[in-house]
């Protein structure tokens, strides 16, 4: 048995990698996985700037998840500056933060990965083909962007995040109509499960350490505890610890390790650390479709988005109750610059997001470092490939095509961010 | 698509990326109220961030991105030689964007910094224009899809695109916003290119000029009034140089 898969800039996922597999006389010789995304150097270029600039450059590292990167260099800032934002601030983010959850994920569901599983080569032919799902694909995903909009000010790049809170309030009846939406987002996304679950998910399990942020009473968004399914817990400031970054051959993006040559970010990480913190709908949903800790098949991270989609439109729900029936609390505090550092760390949608500054007194950033959730991953995703090839020829997989769109639904199934893992 | 009967001409448009966070191509899967429409208007044939099949037979290139590898150059050159018309989309490929203050810094020490002793391949960044010739510029960080679909509109009739003249000023008139001079902050508003409906003033941000100046921007009352204010020629240029669309003009 002889195959050659070279694929070059994989299609429908962020940014450029390759994947490379061969195989000769039966024998596996080859399997990579390249990130050949260029670099942007975003750790130099954040040196000499002021506080208030940091957050609007560094949510430009990501097209995708802005708003994460915005509030993950907020909140390093308020850390290394001993700020505590208000709590009508902290509500007004985690709503942002589930906005944007729940906008990433529709996207890569509807119009990265299901294509894969519908036979198609993108989501576009379903404007034709079945304009039922292509409908609620964008109306999950409208929803989403205008949550984005009222709360963060932009769906892209958001606004209203500075160090000290949020420098814009959502008036309450925009968030009353999007709370109605939320609840037909809901009907929306049972929907999406039905849909789901005629998938055929790949039959793959590689075991792997996984590594999130814990919550403590809630699902975790932003800040708190790392743990890692090996055992291993951090706390924020430790993160190096964690994360140990390496640069490798043939490739723009770094790689991660802990306790094994690699591990995973990312819903199903975070699914597995945290499942019985998830909303009871969202652990129906998962059990609907066969979702219980610890699971191993990375594919299955397509059930862990749909289940934390569910999580999140609750809990923007809920969040929207909490908001609309409070008082005008202010949303902002004063912030003084000390010279000093910070960590801050947030479950963006692709898995745990870093950002370290060290500032001068002026204000102004003497070194930065960020550790992205697709860097973490793609070491994990490169040494899943050779497992995954031999599993998928011992299973009767024996020609070109059908391996390579198996070992690029693969690379899907991690929803790689290369533009961010590269910065 | 048919209106009274008659067939549009839907042009075949592909999209490309460079050095960028690939936001300004994501927002044309945005609007999702009229992307039905959209994706009947025109006939996307190459749009790998999407779609898995791809062709080299294309009206419209929108190219998103800045350039800073050979490759990239190299990718740039086939991409002018299959357009009819090509599109820079965002402020990274209109000026280079955010990525530009890379050039602030020597990138054999910026590499050094990130990559230790396995430095990776990098140019000084370059607007797209630089390297190829442009038809149209779409700035903004990220575009606005709302222009990008007039803009679109008006390559299907064959009718030339105006921008607006005026500056972001008038937008935040028109949507009520407190004058971000009035609660002390510095703004780019005065003198830059309006079009995006100003959302950064209106989120407490003040404008930092991510769409170029303005056709009729005042410049020189622009410094005199924001001196008054108390601000220094520093600030307001480390504010124009952010997105690298002021070039040339700094004070």
């Amino acid at each position: 048995m002889r195959v050659d898969i070279d694929v070059r800039h994989l299609a429908r996922i962020e940014g450029h990698g390759n994947i490379v597999v061969r195989i000769a006389d039966g024998d596996l010789k080859e399997a990579r996985w390249d990130v050949v995304e260029t670099p942007r150097f975003f750790e130099v270029m954040l040196k000499g700037k002021h506080f208030s600039a940091a957050g609007i450059l560094a949510a430009r590292i990501c097209g995708i998840c802005s708003i994460s990167h915005c509030l993950t260099a907020v909140r390093a800032t308020e850390r290394a500056f001993g700020v505590t934002v208000p709590d009508a601030a902290a509500r007004l983010r985690l709503l942002a933060k589930h906005g944007e959850t729940i906008q990433s994920h529709v996207l890569h569901f509807f119009f990265l990965a299901a294509p894969d599983f519908l036979g198609l080569s993108s989501a576009i032919p379903l404007v034709e083909a079945d304009p039922e799902v292509l409908q609620r694909a964008l109306r999950l995903k409208g929803l989403a962007n205008r949550l984005c909009d009222a709360v963060a000010g932009r769906t892209t790049h958001p606004v209203a995040f500075q160090p000290g809170g949020v420098s814009m309030v959502p008036e309450k009846r925009v968030l009353s109509a999007i709370r109605n939406e939320l609840e037909d987002g809901l009907d929306d996304l049972h929907a999406t499960a039905r849909l789901l679950a005629t998938f055929e998910i790949p039959d793959f399990e590689r075991e792997t350490e996984f590594v999130a942020l814990r919550g403590e009473r809630e699902y975790p968004f932003i800040g708190g505890r790392l743990v890692s399914s090996d055992g291993v817990e951090r706390a924020e400031n430790e993160y190096l610890e964690m994360t140990n970054e390496a640069v490798v051959a043939g490739n723009t993006s770094k790689w991660s390790s802990l306790s094994r040559e690699s591990y995973a970010v990312g819903p199903l990480a975070r699914c597995n650390l945290n499942f019985e913190l998830l909303h009871p709908e969202a652990r129906q949903i998962a059990a609907n479709l066969g979702l219980a800790p610890l699971c191993h098949n990375p594919f299955m991270a397509h059930v862990a988005r749909l289940v934390e989609c569910v999580h999140c439109a609750h809990e923007a729900i809920r969040l929207v109750d909490e908001i609309v029936s409070s008082g005008d609390e202010p949303a902002m505090v004063a912030v003084a610059p000390v010279a000093g550092e910070g960590v801050g760390a947030v479950e963006a949608p692709r898995g745990i997001l870093f950002h370290h500054y060290r500032y001068g007194g002026d204000g102004r950033i003497e070194s930065a470092n960020c550790v992205v959730p697709t860097a973490q991953n793609n070491g994990n995703i490169h040494r899943d490939l050779p497992d995954f090839v031999r599993q998928m020829v011992e299973s009767g997989v024996n020609d070109d095509q059908r391996l390579e769109l198996l070992c690029s639904m693969l690379v899907r199934s991690y929803d790689p961010c290369l533009s961010c893992s590269v910065h | 698509m048919k209106y009274l009967g008659i067939d549009s001409v839907r042009p075949r448009i592909a999209v490309f990326e460079l050095t960028g966070c690939e936001g300004c191509e994501l927002q044309l899967a945005n609007k999702e109220e009229t992307l039905a429409a959209f994706l009947d208007a025109v006939e996307v044939v190459n749009f790998r961030e999407i779609s898995s099949s791809s062709s080299d037979d294309y009206d419209i290139a929108f190219v998103d991105g800045a350039v800073s590898r050979a490759d990239e150059v190299e990718r740039l050159e086939v991409i002018r030689e299959h357009a009819k018309v090509l599109v820079a989309l965002g402020s990274c490929a209109c000026f280079g964007g955010v990525s530009r203050l890379k050039n602030a810094f020597d990138l054999n020490e910026a590499n050094r910094e990130v990559y230790g002793d396995r430095p990776q391949e990098t140019l000084p960044v370059r607007a797209v224009s630089e390297v190829v010739a442009v038809d149209l510029e779409i700035p903004g960080c990220p575009v606005s899809k709302d222009e990008v679909e007039r803009i679109v509109q008006h390559l299907i009739w064959d009718v030339p695109y105006h921008f607006p003249a005026y500056p972001v000023c008038l937008e935040c008139k028109q949507r009520y916003t407190v004058c971000t001079y009035e609660v002390g902050l510095l703004c780019l508003g005065p003198i830059t290119r309006a079009g995006c409906n100003a959302p950064c003033p209106a989120g407490g941000l003040g404008c930092w000029g991510c769409r170029g100046p303005a056709v009729e921007a005042n410049a020189e009352e622009f410094l005199t009034t924001v001196h008054e204010r108390g601000f220094t020629n520093d600030e307001i240029a480390e504010r124009m140089s952010f997105f690298g669309g002021f070039e040339g003009l700094l004070p």
